[in-house]
């Protein structure tokens, strides 16, 4: 089937870069996100761009990290997932 | 699962129910060699999946094997209903004293396998039983006791066979309800069961189904006895590219389910469709309201936002679709925004624009909120459960219809 594929295109996630590079944290993330966004990349939270459309607005990575470290952007209404 | 007579003769045999000699050939000279080796006259008949071969020339009778491999050559090319045969079956031409039924179905109502059982055998047994209802005797079975040859004579001389008929008669329906029991059957048919001039009883021809969710259960008599290999879909043609891709972007991904079909369609509306019987619903209200499907599909089960995507990238792919029309009846673990981003997703992949080319988008149920927001921001047409899936689907068509005009 012809046609690029898009990621990113209604939701976006970011780690602030003190908690990526927490093990235990990056970890964590890796762990709890159901739909593998996170992943641990030498020891270091990395966000797995082509699966960021997947997200079920759990809001298990928010919980895993310390507030702020992980943020959930919709790109549809411009919200963020608290 | 439908089985081939071939096979279904094969199954009642295992079941230790007599069967006249028999031969499946793939060519004439396999026909030819098969008549040789029955010997004397013997009829052709057309291995397919669809009833009618006799209207359509695909039973023929033949006095010599080198009629036979004639027969044979012709019937091997002749569709029926559109569907190619898989070979031919040579019979001998038998001898019939009388001919009987023997069948046993599975009652819904009941939950339990019905053994019918009528001395008018050879014709369509439910006119039998609308005609004729006292030739027709009935006799539910249990689901797990032992199946005794006493329960089937009971059936069978309520049609008032009595005597060596009867007690030829019996084995025969009792085994196969047994097979029936043991195979996970649907329906396990024998008709006509023939009475033959020496008093013997033989099945001369066969009709079984197989409950499909048993299939992985049933693997020694459909790999071992019968050699069906797994992927014979018992489709009647082969599957299209849409067919396949779909199936394989279903394959690739754990999560939810899509199907997708096209033979036999045609039309401009793409339908990426689903939820609790949804389908089918949603089709013949796109028909009846005067659209043209371009497919049929089922989409549920959360599907991934990656599944949603791929059908409809696959359904916006075939040639001559201009819109689609998502719509589902109401859906409780399939989401709502899930399905939105996925078919949003597949017109940006495609350099579609969602609004024009989504003509309705109708599913209501869990997270229909979150997905209304996502619909709105690319200016989709949505309705929620107020609107009936007949009007969605008349709205989809009203919309392609203005842009056909
Ligand atoms: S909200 Fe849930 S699905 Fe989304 S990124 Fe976080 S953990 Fe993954």
């Amino acid at each position: 089937m012809a046609g690029g594929d898009l990621y990113g295109v209604f939701i976006e996630v970011s780690i602030e870069d003190a908690v990526a590079s927490d093990a235990a944290i990056a970890a964590k993330l890796e762990e709890v996100c159901p739909v593998d966004i996170f992943a641990v990349v030498d020891g270091k939270a990395t966000v797995v761009a082509e699966n960021t459309d997947e997200c079920v607005l759990c809001g298990l990575c928010i919980e895993a990290a310390p507030s702020g470290g992980v943020t959930v952007r919709k790109l549809y209404d411009d919200t963020i997932l608290e | 699962m439908r089985f081939y007579e071939f096979e279904s003769r094969k199954i009642v045999e295992l079941a230790g129910i007599p069967v006249t000699e028999y031969g499946f050939c793939k060519t004439a000279d396999e026909a030819k060699a098969a008549a040789e080796r029955i010997g004397g006259p013997v009829v052709v008949k057309s291995q397919v999946l669809t009833g009618g071969r006799m209207k359509a020339g695909g039973v023929k009778f033949a006095d010599s094997p080198e009629e036979a491999a004639a027969l044979a050559e012709e019937i091997l090319q002749l569709e029926i209903n559109g569907h190619i045969p898989r070979g031919v079956l040579v019979d001998p031409k038998a001898q019939v004293k009388q001919e009987y039924y023997a069948g046993v179905v599975w009652d819904g109502t009941a939950k339990r396998p019905l053994m019918l059982f009528s001395d008018m055998g050879g014709i369509d047994i439910e006119e039998v039983a609308e005609k004729h209802p006292d030739h027709v005797g009935r006799g539910h079975v249990s689901n797990l006791l032992p199946i005794s040859d006493y329960e089937a004579k009971k059936v069978i001389a309520a049609t008032g066979v009595t005597g060596s008929q009867l007690n030829r008669a019996t084995p025969v329906l009792a085994r196969l309800a047994r097979l029936f029991r043991d195979n996970d059957m649907t329906l396990a048919e024998i008709n006509p069961l023939a009475e033959l001039e020496d008093g013997s009883f033989v099945a001369l021809d066969a009709h079984m189904e197989m409950e499909d969710e048993a299939k992985g259960r049933q693997k020694r008599l459909l790999e071992g006895e019968l050699s069906i290999e797994p992927e014979d879909t018992r489709e009647p043609y082969e599957p299209s590219e849409f067919e396949r891709s779909v199936k394989a972007i279903d394959s690739a991904d754990h999560r939810g389910v899509i199907q997708g079909k096209d033979h036999g369609f045609e039309g401009n509306l793409g339908l990426v469709i689903g939820a609790g019987g949804g389908s089918l619903t949603l089709t013949d209200a796109v028909r009846s309201q005067g659209g043209k499907p371009a497919n049929y599909s089922e989409i549920g089960g959360n599907p991934s936002v990656a599944k949603a995507c791929g059908l409809a990238k696959e359904v916006l792919g075939k040639e001559g679709v201009e819109k689609i029309a998502v719509m589902m009846s109401i859906v409780s673990n399939t989401r709502v925004d899930i399905v939105a981003r996925g078919v949003i997703k597949a017109c940006l992949e495609l350099d579609k624009d969602p609004a024009e080319t989504i003509a309705i988008f109708r599913i209501p149920g869990a997270w229909e909120e979150e997905g209304f927001k996502i619909l709105d921001k690319y200016g989709v047409e949505y309705c929620d459960r107020s609107v009936s899936m007949w009007e969605a689907a008349g709205r989809a068509v009203a919309k392609i219809q203005g842009a056909e005009a």
